[in-house]
């Protein structure tokens, strides 16, 4: 025996006497053994599976510390406002409670990529989420479209910061009310403060940020409220004409955020800063639920593989794999429809089973994956199958696409349909033969963001004459909006805009108003 | 790949977006509160606890759709039985949810009714006792010197070594250094430097001899003065100084009677303990320095501790004067009328035998009332001691409360009773009397 065999034994020892290929015994963890985990995964990762991942920065923080990251969406910091202390409240009862357990770890699409572990993790759920987070997420978030096109990770840390002290500053200048009433309004819009058919827009936002605060910075400075009083030109009559107005104000706009941004009349320099900071953050999460389903499925199957050949490798005991297995499945179980958790699909246990499905159709295919899936059953390719599929698919279309017989036949799927004229609800279709296209095209509907998101656009406004914000709901009978939440949220709406606001729903097909709902801003003076 | 230990970074982040809510559900807190209390959990809830907000008073709203009729289709998972074209019962509660807002509907989970919020016992005291305060406790006020707090008072010539301010000391000590020319050490380096120069060379022109001299005679001087002049003198020091300040706080004592007579039922204690509780915690809370006195009276009157006032089972007849007067006897024996604010607060049925009544009163209006900053009475209502929808202890303290406004009097009768009498009892007044 060599000297060098007895200080590596004696090492090794000293963790709990393993043998020395371990890299942890027991569910103690110390920074060598993340670190030691932390190599022998990316070895894994980048070598064998050979993922595409930006920069990873790994910190442990307590069970508080997660839920304030649980509360800022996930975000590292963020502004003040209390509707985060609600969110905090309410995590932290569930969490107490024992309703909700906290999520291992947290993951946030930047560059550097930051994964959150919480320290009461043993070494085996660090492990594991090393290889969930720092490689599975980011590598999904590296490279799917969609993140690729509507975000820009190497800017997100900086401009949250930015925001967070541009707020802060305005709540000193102007009072912690006068920011709040626009946050709140801000808020409420959010889910309408998103470009979404503009096409590829990458968002540069350090630049932003800059070009931001040097422009109202100027606005600042030059504002001068006598300019309000110079009597215009009445060379304006061609505003009268509709549709040349509709043009000017570029006409409909999908993003009303936006189009109070740049045309609120009664809106200070600051408060138009903050409704773009309230876009921007709600524009850099717009791709999360729509690849939500394929990106938890393809971090569960990369930990999941990862820890799998950890385990072959001799670098973890079979304890740690049998908790690997125990959690793994805990986090990929799907409740039966009769087991309440209501219509949705757990987006881990689909999102996984699809994953191990198509590495199944790669490796070993059956015929009716040959017959269903040409392209690529018996191709023996499961990984760059995957990668493909994980880089230029969204939820819906990758269920469109790959969803396959067998998935359906595992989770039992069925489909419903809810003619709100009958008294029962009929069953239509079932994981048979006859059912797999319709309920595979169904369950795509329901991830299509054409669905989920409402079709609501400022259709037109006279600037010279009332100024009544007008904005039209296409939708179908049946389908319209929750009529008390409508009225309060257009009251936020028209208090930014400061004059009245009406929207109207309309009829897709038949083109008739289905409601109205009008809303006066509470304030009056500017 | 960077490994960072966040957990000693600052906890609490969401502190101040805690506090905000509290303040934007202000209302709703406060009426949460005052139902704690009103469901007999004082103890428990002067603790601090969880109270809940009606949700509507968080609510955020957003554009979403419902789904309330026409056709859908949804998929569900774990089919055991179905077949294509069976028929199941609508369940009970309607077609549910339709597609909300993306990713904004489940993220809250269950209980959206009311939201669940728990305040620390200060939080939840400021909230409860917002706007009551003991009448009158300016008109009174008496600065008492109990405690001190210590403070910086400039700088001093002598102290202990750990209050030594240095940097004043170099500067003094610079200061003087300069002004009484001490000779800087790298001139006298110089000069000795010079000197063995000359010392060493050979031969010594006489010009050289002369400056010898002259460098022998500086560097004397300079050596003297050096020795005159110290670096550090016992003038340059300079010591933090501190003094301790009296800091004036409020003194107060209240007084507690209780009747525990036979005719007091246990619902009826139950009532009188509640008031007491709750002026107890109210007083803890708003006053810097609060004594309290328990008397417990049937037949004859006793000072009791907090525990015996409360718990201990105890009956007998009634006179109220006993009580009266062991107050004045506590009053007079430890808390002077003219260092303390004296408040008393009585809970009875109003039974009393008829010839101590008048005795009661004549005590009230002419020994206690003049030394008291308030007098609350708790009647409690349910004695069969009630002739003509008053009693008799009642209507004598009626006729002293009209002439007096120092004395106020409430009937109390069931425990929803308590907090809204308490409220106007000690409701903050635009104007004090």
């Amino acid at each position: 025996m060599s000297p060098l065999d007895v200080i590596e034994t004696g090492q090794s020892g000293r963790r709990g006497g393993s043998s020395p290929g371990l890299l942890y015994s027991g569910s103690d963890w110390n920074f060598d053994t993340l670190r030691n985990s932390y190599d022998a995964i990316e070895r894994i990762a980048i070598d064998e599976l050979e993922l595409d991942v930006y920069a990873n920065r790994i910190e442990v923080i307590t069970s508080e510390q997660m839920l304030d990251v649980y509360t800022s969406h996930g975000m590292p910091l963020i502004y003040k406002h209390w509707s985060f202390g609600k969110r905090f409240v309410g995590h932290e009862n569930a969490y107490k409670r024992g309703l909700m357990g906290l999520a291992y770890e947290v993951v946030i699409n930047s560059d550097p990529c930051i994964s959150y572990l919480m320290e009461e993790n043993s070494a085996t759920m660090q492990a594991l989420v090393i290889a969930h987070a720092a490689f599975g997420h980011n590598h999904f978030f590296k490279n799917n479209r969609l993140f690729r096109e509507w975000t820009e990770p190497s800017g997100i840390l900086d401009y949250l910061e930015f925001a967070r002290g541009y707020i802060a500053r305005c709540e000193e200048r102007h009072g912690v009310r006068a920011v709040e009433r626009i946050l709140d309004a801000a808020h409420a819009l959010q889910n309408q403060g998103v470009h979404r058919h503009s096409g590829a827009r990458p968002m540069d936002l350090k630049g932003e940020q800059q070009r931001d605060r040097e422009r109202r910075e100027h606005e600042d400075r030059v504002f001068n409220d006598l300019w309000r009083t110079v009597p215009g030109s009445k060379a304006e009559k061609g505003l009268d004409n509709a549709a040349e107005r509709r043009r000017r104000l570029g006409l409909p706009e999908e993003n009303l955020l936006y189009f109070i941004e740049k045309n609120g009349q009664r809106l200070a320099p600051w408060e138009r800063e903050i409704i773009r900071i309230v876009r921007l953050i709600a524009q850099y999460f717009y791709p999360q639920p729509q690849a939500k389903m394929m990106n938890e499925g393809c971090a569960t199957w990369v930990h999941y593989r990862i820890m799998s050949r950890l385990h072959e490798q001799g670098r973890i005991d079979d304890a740690a794999f049998m908790e690997t297995i125990h959690s793994t499945t805990n986090v990929i179980s799907q409740p039966g429809f009769d087991t309440g958790g209501g219509p949705n699909f757990n987006p881990y246990a689909l999102g996984y089973a699809m994953m191990t499905d198509i590495a199944r159709t790669c490796e070993a295919p059956t015929e009716e994956d040959r017959a269903w899936f040409p392209d690529i059953a018996g191709n023996g390719d499961a990984l760059g199958t995957l990668k493909h599929a994980w880089a230029e698919y969204r939820d819906e279309s990758f269920i469109q696409q790959f969803m396959s017989p067998a998935v359906m036949r595992q989770f039992k799927l069925f489909r419903l349909h809810d003619d709100a004229e009958k008294p029962y609800l009929l069953v239509d279709a079932i994981h048979n033969p006859q059912g797999y296209r319709d309920i595979r095209r169904s369950v795509a509907q329901s991830y299509d963001p054409g669905n989920f998101y409402l079709d609501i656009e400022v259709v037109d406004v006279d600037l010279s004459g009332d100024r009544c914000l007008k904005l039209q709901h296409l939708t179908s009978p049946g389908h319209l909006l929750d009529e008390k939440d409508a009225r309060a949220t257009l009251r936020q709406l028209a208090d930014l805009w400061g004059y009245e606001v009406k929207l109207l729903e309309i009829d897709r097909q038949t083109q008739t108003v289905l409601a109205t709902h009008l809303a006066s801003p509470a304030r009056t003076g500017p | 790949m960077d490994i960072i230990d966040r957990r000693p970074n600052p906890h609490g982040k969401n502190l101040e977006n805690r506090q905000r809510v509290l303040i934007r559900a202000r209302d709703a807190v406060q009426r949460a509160a005052r139902d704690a209390v009103a469901s007999g959990k004082l103890r428990e809830v002067g603790k601090g606890g969880a109270i809940s907000i009606p949700s509507d008073a968080l609510h955020e709203p957003s554009l979403h759709r419902v789904f309330s009729s026409g056709a859908r289709s949804i998929v569900l998972s774990g089919n055991k039985v179905f077949s294509p074209g069976d028929r199941l019962q609508r369940p009970p509660g309607g077609a549910g949810r339709g597609g909300g807002g993306p990713g904004e509907g489940g993220e809250e989970g269950g209980g959206e009714d009311s939201f669940r919020f728990v305040l620390s016992r200060d939080e939840f005291l400021d909230v409860f006792f917002d706007d009551l305060e003991l009448p009158d406790l300016v008109k009174r006020q008496i600065a008492t010197t109990d405690t001190t707090s210590i403070t910086r008072s400039g700088l001093s010539n002598d102290g202990s070594p750990s209050q030594l301010d240095l940097g004043r000391t170099m500067r003094h000590s610079m200061a003087r250094r300069i002004g009484l020319r001490r000779p800087k050490t790298e001139r006298v380096l110089e000069l000795e430097a010079l000197i063995s120069e000359l010392e060493e060379r050979e031969p010594l022109e006489p010009s050289d001899l002369d400056a010898l001299a002259e460098l022998k005679l500086e560097l004397q001087v300079s050596l003297r003065r050096m020795n005159r002049v110290p670096w550090i003198d016992p003038v340059d020091l300079r010591y933090r100084r501190f003094t301790t300040t009296p800091t004036p706080s409020t003194r107060a004592v209240m007084f507690c009677l209780m009747d525990v007579s036979g005719s007091m039922t246990e619902r009826m204690k139950d009532l009188a303990k509640q008031f007491f509780l709750l002026l107890h915690v109210f007083l803890e809370r708003r006053y810097k320095r609060v004594d309290l006195v328990f008397i417990r009276h049937a037949e004859v009157a006793e000072e009791v501790d907090e525990d015996t006032f409360f718990h201990d089972p105890r009956t007998g007849g009634t006179i109220v004067s006993s009580a009266l007067v062991e107050m004045l006897r506590v009053q007079k024996a430890r808390h002077p009328a003219d260092t303390w604010n004296i408040y008393v607060a009585q809970a009875s049925d109003g039974d009393n035998s008829n010839v101590d009544t008048p005795r009661s009163c004549v005590l009230l209006r002419e020994q206690i009332l003049p030394l008291v900053q308030y007098y609350a009475y708790i009647e409690i209502v349910g004695s069969g001691a009630v002739i003509r929808g008053e009693t008799d202890l009642w209507r004598g303290y009626k006729a002293v409360a009209e002439t007096n406004d120092r004395l106020t009097m409430r009937q109390v009768s069931e425990k929803r009773d308590i907090f809204p009498v308490f409220r106007d009892l000690f409701a903050r007044r635009p104007e004090t009397a």
